[in-house]
């Protein structure tokens, strides 16, 4: 644990040239991820620049095509007990309600949620290698114990999963993330926002080291009514997802005539597969399809040992999660994860 | 950049305002604990997974570890010590005795801001909601039970089962 200094910034570009200003500053919104991380001695922040103060990105705004704004500074609670999220998304207020406690996600902001580190047991121990926190040490996870790993989208360098269940939601909802660095403004369609491992696991995405993230965007859509988060993990509650799967279906009576899934906790990234997805358009809801569309989706997975079972877990979870979306009990206010 | 790495910051907690001269990486947590001596509030993990450290900060319930004291200059903190009216103790604290709500006593302060939290916010109906919100609070001598009870209890217009 290594003391820093402390600067707080109430502009978006007083804040980028404080954090540009030294290679080894971070901003610090909510705390909740780089808190702990420092006190694991995992980072090591000359400076923290608090960005609280930036009143422009504390707002939830309702876009003129129907859409929404989410400033990158609202915290996760108040973005999911939102009034307008509640109606227009109500599957992101389940999926992150779904995620830490309430005590952080009091405090866990929309931005910082996007940008929390994998909760790989290696990169959490700074006296092992690690090739996310120490590029080239190596990955004790391809053969040692992976129970919690990726099943998805591995390379040989890294098998860690990116642990956010806000952000299923929000790949399955195709958000925008708006960013501002040095050079001027630039959004990112949510799929590219996070990045497979490859040969370069150090970097969990692509934003870069100057750029902040300003806002989120979810666009109009009609996902309000056949929706769920499913959860699956070691205890009922306050835990990592295994697997999760957000699911949510535009449907005409009986026929899907759109459909998104993706899944969390296989994968570097939220995982989506939109062939499947494009399978589904135009098919009767049934288990049947669903299974085809959840193989489809799990094409190519491989387990290393301890998370073989994942592979066979999400094939169900998928299937049973499609099964609830389209049953409006499953989605009543405090309903659980079950049918 | 700033000669000094000491700030100086306001807090009032329990209704009592204070001047603290802090360095930037102390938590909440421990400028409470060591520096006002309000020990109530524990330190269970001091990495926001057990839920001991939980305070009110200006109405919202959070976690006092993962906080830096020097991002809450400004802020109105309730710890467990001004939970009470006086020498009357707060229903909640009823309660808890009540209900035998605790065995060794460590997870209670944060048990009971953090509850105190969960009624401001009132998105709990059921009992399966109060625990489902009440989940970042871990009790390691296993008096849940107990303390969903005296939430229950306390909770007004709930379903009590
Ligand atoms: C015990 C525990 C359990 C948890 N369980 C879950 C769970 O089940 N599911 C889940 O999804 N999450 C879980 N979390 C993680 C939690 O959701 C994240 O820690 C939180 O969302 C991070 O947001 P923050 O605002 O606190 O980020 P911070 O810690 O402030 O920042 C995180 C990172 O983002 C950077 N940053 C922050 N804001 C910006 C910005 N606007 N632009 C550029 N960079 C920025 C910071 O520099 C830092 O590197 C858990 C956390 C804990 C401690
Ligand atoms: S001490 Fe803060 S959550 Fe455990
Ligand atoms: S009473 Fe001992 S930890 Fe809860």
């Amino acid at each position: 644990m290594n003391n820093f200094q402390y600067k707080k910034e109430i502009t978006v570009t007083t804040a980028l040239e404080a954090v540009n200003s030294n290679e080894n500053a971070a901003f610090i919104a909510g705390g909740t991820n780089i808190i702990d991380l420092w006190k694991y001695n995992i980072t090591n922040p000359e400076l923290l620049v608090d960005i609280n103060g930036i009143d422009e990105l504390r707002t939830i705004q309702e876009l003129e095509d129907g859409g929404v704004r989410l400033g990158a500074l609202v915290k996760n609670a108040a973005t999911a007990y939102h009034p307008v999220i509640e109606k227009k998304y109500p599957l992101l207020s389940k999926a992150i309600l779904a995620g830490a406690s309430a005590q952080i996600r009091n405090m866990a902001t929309d931005g910082g949620n996007l940008l929390q580190r994998t909760r790989c047991y290696y990169f959490y121990d700074p006296d092992v290698p690690c090739n996310k926190r120490v590029p080239g040490s190596g990955c004790p996870a391809l053969n040692g114990r992976n129970r919690m790993h990726a099943i998805l989208g591995n390379s040989e360098h890294c098998i860690a999963v990116f642990p956010s269940d806000m952000c299923v939601a929000l790949a399955a909802l195709e958000a925008v993330v708006n960013v501002m660095g040095p050079n001027g403004s630039r959004s990112i369609p949510f799929a590219e926002f996070h990045r497979l491992p490859g040969d370069m696991p150090h970097l969990d995405n692509t934003l870069q080291q100057d750029e902040m993230i300003t806002s989120i965007d979810l666009p109009s859509n009609h996902l309000y009514k056949h929706y769920t988060y499913l959860k699956l993990r070691d205890r009922h509650s306050y835990a990592f997802a295994l697997v999760s799967v957000a699911a949510a279906f535009e449907m005409d009576g009986n026929e899907i005539k759109k459909a998104r899934i993706a899944l969390g906790g296989v994968a570097h990234k939220p995982w989506r597969n939109t062939e499947a997805e494009e399978f589904l358009k135009g098919k009767t809801a049934t288990a049947d399809n669903f299974l085809i569309a959840a193989e489809n989706v799990l094409f190519g997975a491989q387990g290393r040992g301890e998370n073989d079972f994942k592979i066979p877990l999400a094939r169900r979870a998928i299937v049973r999660a499609c099964m609830m979306a389209l049953n409006p009990e499953t989605q009543r206010p405090g309903a659980g994860p079950s049918l | 950049m700033r000669s000094s790495p000491l700030w100086s910051i306001m807090l009032t907690v329990n209704r009592k305002d204070y001047e603290l001269e802090i360095l930037p990486w102390v938590s909440l947590l421990d400028a409470l604990r060591d520096r006002l001596k309000l020990t109530g509030t524990k330190k269970g993990c001091d990495h926001g997974q057990c839920g001991a450290c939980t305070v009110i900060c200006d109405g919202q319930r959070i976690l006092s570890c993962l906080s830096l004291a020097v991002m809450k200059n400004g802020s109105e903190i309730t710890t467990i010590e001004g939970v009470a009216n006086g020498s009357e103790l707060h229903p909640l604290q009823k309660a808890f005795i009540e209900h035998d709500a605790f065995q060794c006593g460590y997870c209670t302060p944060g048990q009971i801001c953090s509850a105190l939290g969960m009624l401001t916010e009132g998105k709990a109906q059921t009992r399966e909601e109060v625990k489902e919100l009440m989940s970042g609070n871990l009790c390691r001598c296993g008096a849940n039970a107990g303390i969903i009870d005296a939430i229950m209890e306390v909770k007004k217009g709930g379903d009590h089962e």
